[in-house]
């Protein structure tokens, strides 16, 4: 009974082979939809991915777009000889030794013409030159000691604006909250909407985000000695990790005997690769600290560290990219009486270039966002000055990001955006250049 | 090969650059972050002042990490100072001697205040150390008897407190802000219970009494922030309801997202602290090389001009970042001290 209601009339007809096939379409339909489910989980999960990737991006960039602009205020200067070279030496050194408050004597004056401020009224000029960056005087005073022809003549100097009327003037600072809470008084707003009606304050691109060194003042802070520092590491990088990982690959891959011996340096290589940065760092502290005594906060003790930690990836992509190159071509070699070394230099590693390239680039990249191991080292500083070589104490872009990071200033919060986005774009640039490369050597067989 | 010609003589000239420069041309800094802005804003300030110096480096790290590398010996791959939000202790001292840092001078700088603070929209709170001690503590009295504690809400800690359950974000073990915390904070607040005098009568002994009274229930209701302040103040934001330990500092720059609470009834300001009226407070130091001093460029004049009245003073940079400044007498006791050559 219930077997006649079930099965279709067509079947019993037919026999077994129409059953057969029937049960086929049935499995058919069931894989075609374990297909579909597949496509939509994939799916699925690249658009997941993608919308973090929005997000994270979105987030970084609205947060740090603003602080490459920054509020500049304009202010005519006049470089008044008596003050500045009361004894008429005008030489730069003249210029930055003597009275440092003269500088700042300068700055109140002109600040006293734009703003007409009555020169006996002192607190009016003290809320003034609350605007001002705390880092105008020292400012002034090195540009003046780098063009002493200055000194004589009236002219217009842009002042930094401190980070928190840049906030104010971006709006993260808002003027709707209650006095107390606000960083800005009353007593400054219209001071700022004095400077704004007669075109003294503007916002202008960031250029000292890009050249100045670390400071205490948000405003003049900037990752030039981070990007320097970033720069000599990656030198130090490539030109100890390129060398030292393809010898050694090309060793290991062409040259070396396949016994225990090279099975456990290979196993050892992998598992380099897994350790985590941290304990390069520990390493590089009591190696090239503590026992070989390189000066700590060093760019090279930090580009010898991120050395150890790239050699692995680079030794493995060269490998990888040494063992795609087809037999024949090193048989072919062999077989016109090259000797091996030849084979291997002329013939073979030519066409692995593309991927020792793309290996050694993308190592490299790795090593520019590196951050753990460079906090062991004393790479997390307060670096003021440029380096002028690799052993001079320098930042990085990561740890520059995490010191800022920590400030409690808003000026602060975007600026560690921004210098996120520059770590991206670096290593954006980096990427592309891998495969720009490898598109332009690549060798298809 | 060409390539690794190359690199090997490019490390090479190195080398050859490297020697010259091995001599410590400029002051080199680590240790507490509390001290950290303070000691960066002197660090600036000095380089803009004195052209002919070398702008020192200054590191955090903490005050443990700081004194380590401190007393790891003296020479140019030393540290000169060691900033620290805590006295150094007996046993770092001797590490010390035995490394060969055998005379160490002792910097007092000032003062930090620690507040409590909670979401700007939030309800006033006016604290006393019993109320943090009755809010966190591991085991707390409750009718006579010593009980792990029950209370899971603000308001059965003290009627008048909001209805709120008790999130506490406080500074984790390895902060220097902690003990501060542990010694002003929980153990006043222990004792004010009378808490304290029963962990005695249950007879433990006086350092295990007190530290029984520093243990901080483990429930999840007080949270470790091992981080920075950012960290705190991103749990407030997230929750409402939560209560955080902040520096000074950090409160007066975001004084528009928190409300500070009150703690046996005094505010915290600059002002409340110096004079030693409110009771969260400690001082900050930074230990010098006495060795280092007249070999590194700068290392003296460095000191002298931190400790100047125009850094550190009532109306210093440092002071508008937050520190609290000393006394004006114990100011010039402390240059004096120095100048004298006074070591530990």
């Amino acid at each position: 009974m219930t077997e006649a209601a079930s099965s279709p009339p067509a079947s019993r007809i037919g026999g077994t082979d129409v059953r057969k096939i029937s049960k086929i379409d049935i499995g058919l339909k069931r894989r075609y939809a374990a297909e579909r489910r597949f496509r939509t989980y994939g799916l699925l999960a690249v658009t997941i991915a993608i919308c973090f990737l929005v997000a994270l991006f979105g987030s970084i960039v609205s947060r740090g777009y603003t602080a490459f602009q920054q509020t500049r205020i304009s202010m005519i200067v006049d470089f008044d000889p008596s003050i500045i070279a009361p004894n008429g030496d005008r030489s730069a050194a003249a210029v930055m030794s003597g009275n440092a408050f003269r500088f700042d004597d300068l700055i109140a004056a002109s600040l006293q013409k734009t703003l007409e401020i009555d020169p006996n009224d002192e607190d009016a000029l003290y809320d003034g030159l609350d605007l001002l960056s705390k880092g105008s005087a020292p400012m002034l005073r090195s540009m003046i000691a780098a063009d002493p022809s200055l000194i004589g003549t009236k002219r217009s100097v842009d002042f930094y604006a401190t980070g928190d009327v840049d906030a104010f003037i971006k709006g993260s600072i808002r003027a709707d909250i209650p006095e107390s809470q606000r960083l800005i008084k009353d007593k400054h707003i219209v001071l700022i909407e004095k400077l704004e009606k007669e075109g003294a304050l503007r916002l202008a691109f960031n250029t000292g985000l890009f050249t100045n060194g670390a400071s205490t003042r948000p405003e003049m802070a900037g990752v030039g000695v981070a990007l320097v520092g970033s720069l000599y590491m990656m030198l130090v990088v490539l030109v100890l990790s390129l060398p030292l990982g393809v010898a050694g690959s090309i060793y290991l891959e062409e040259f070396a005997p396949k016994n225990r011996w090279t099975d456990l340096i290979e196993v050892n290589i992998n598992n380099l690769a897994a350790v985590p940065s941290i304990v390069y760092g520990l390493l590089g502290l009591a190696v090239f600290i503590n026992f070989a005594h390189l000066p700590r906060s060093a760019s090279l003790v930090g580009g010898l560290v991120l050395t150890l930690t790239t050699l692995p990836t680079i030794i493995i992509a060269t490998r990888a990219a040494l063992k795609a190159v087809p037999p024949s071509i090193r048989e072919a070699g062999l077989g016109v009486g090259a000797s091996k070394m030849q084979t291997v230099f002329h013939h073979v590693l030519p066409l692995a270039m593309p991927g020792v390239l793309t290996g050694t680039i993308i190592g490299l990249a790795h090593a520019l966002g590196e951050t753990a191991p460079l906090l062991m080292i004393g790479m997390k500083a307060f670096v003021v000055e440029y380096p002028t070589t690799p052993f001079d104490p320098a930042t990085a872009l990561p740890t520059q990001i995490y010191m800022w990071a920590t400030e409690p200033e808003r000026a602060f919060t975007e600026r560690t955006s921004a210098a996120i986005i520059v770590l991206l774009a670096f290593l954006l640039a980096m990427n592309s250049l891998a495969i720009i490369l490898r598109r332009a050597f690549e060798r298809r067989w | 090969m060409k390539f690794s010609t190359a690199a090997s003589a490019f490390v090479l000239g190195l080398c050859a650059t490297g020697t010259s420069a091995f001599a410590a041309e400029q002051i080199h800094i680590a240790g507490s972050s509390t001290v950290l802005p303070y000691a960066t804003i002197v660090a600036e300030a000095f380089a803009e002042a004195n052209p002919s110096f070398k702008a020192p480096i200054v590191e955090g790290g903490g005050s443990s990490a700081g004194l380590k590398e401190f007393c790891k010996g003296v020479g140019d791959d030393t540290i000169d100072i060691a900033d620290a939000s805590r006295p150094i202790k007996d046993s770092e001292l001797e590490a010390c001697k035995a490394a060969g840092v055998t005379e160490v001078q002792e910097i007092r700088i000032g003062y930090d205040g620690i507040v409590f603070a909670s979401d700007i929209k939030g309800p006033d709170f006016a604290f006393e150390p019993a109320d943090w001690f009755n809010a966190i503590g591991a085991q707390v009295l409750k009718d006579g008897q010593l009980v792990d504690n029950p209370n899971a809400k603000w308001s059965d800690v003290k009627a008048g407190f909001p209805d709120w359950d008790i999130a506490a974000y406080i500074p984790g073990e390895k902060h220097g802000t902690r003990e501060v915390f542990e010694l002003n904070v929980l153990l006043a607040g222990c004792k004010a219970t009378k808490a304290y005098d029963a962990f005695i009568a249950s007879g433990l002994a006086k350092g295990d009494a007190e530290k029984a009274c520093a243990k901080v229930r483990k429930d999840g209701k007080a949270v470790d922030i091992d981080g920075e302040y950012n960290e705190t103040l991103a749990r407030i934001d997230s929750n409402k309801t939560g209560i955080g330990v902040f520096g000074l500092a950090f409160y007066e720059n975001n004084k528009d997202k928190l409300k500070v609470a009150t703690m046996n009834g005094i505010a915290p300001s600059v002002e409340t602290i110096a004079k030693g009226e409110y009771p969260v407070s400690r001082p900050l130091f930074f230990y010098v090389k006495k060795a280092h001093l007249g070999v590194v460029p700068g290392l003296k004049e460095y000191v002298e001009f931190f400790l100047a009245d125009q850094m550190i003073g009532p109306r210093s940079p440092a002071v508008a970042k937050g520190l609290v400044p000393a006394p004006k007498e114990e100011r010039q006791k402390v240059l004096a001290d120095f100048q004298a050559g006074k070591t530990l």
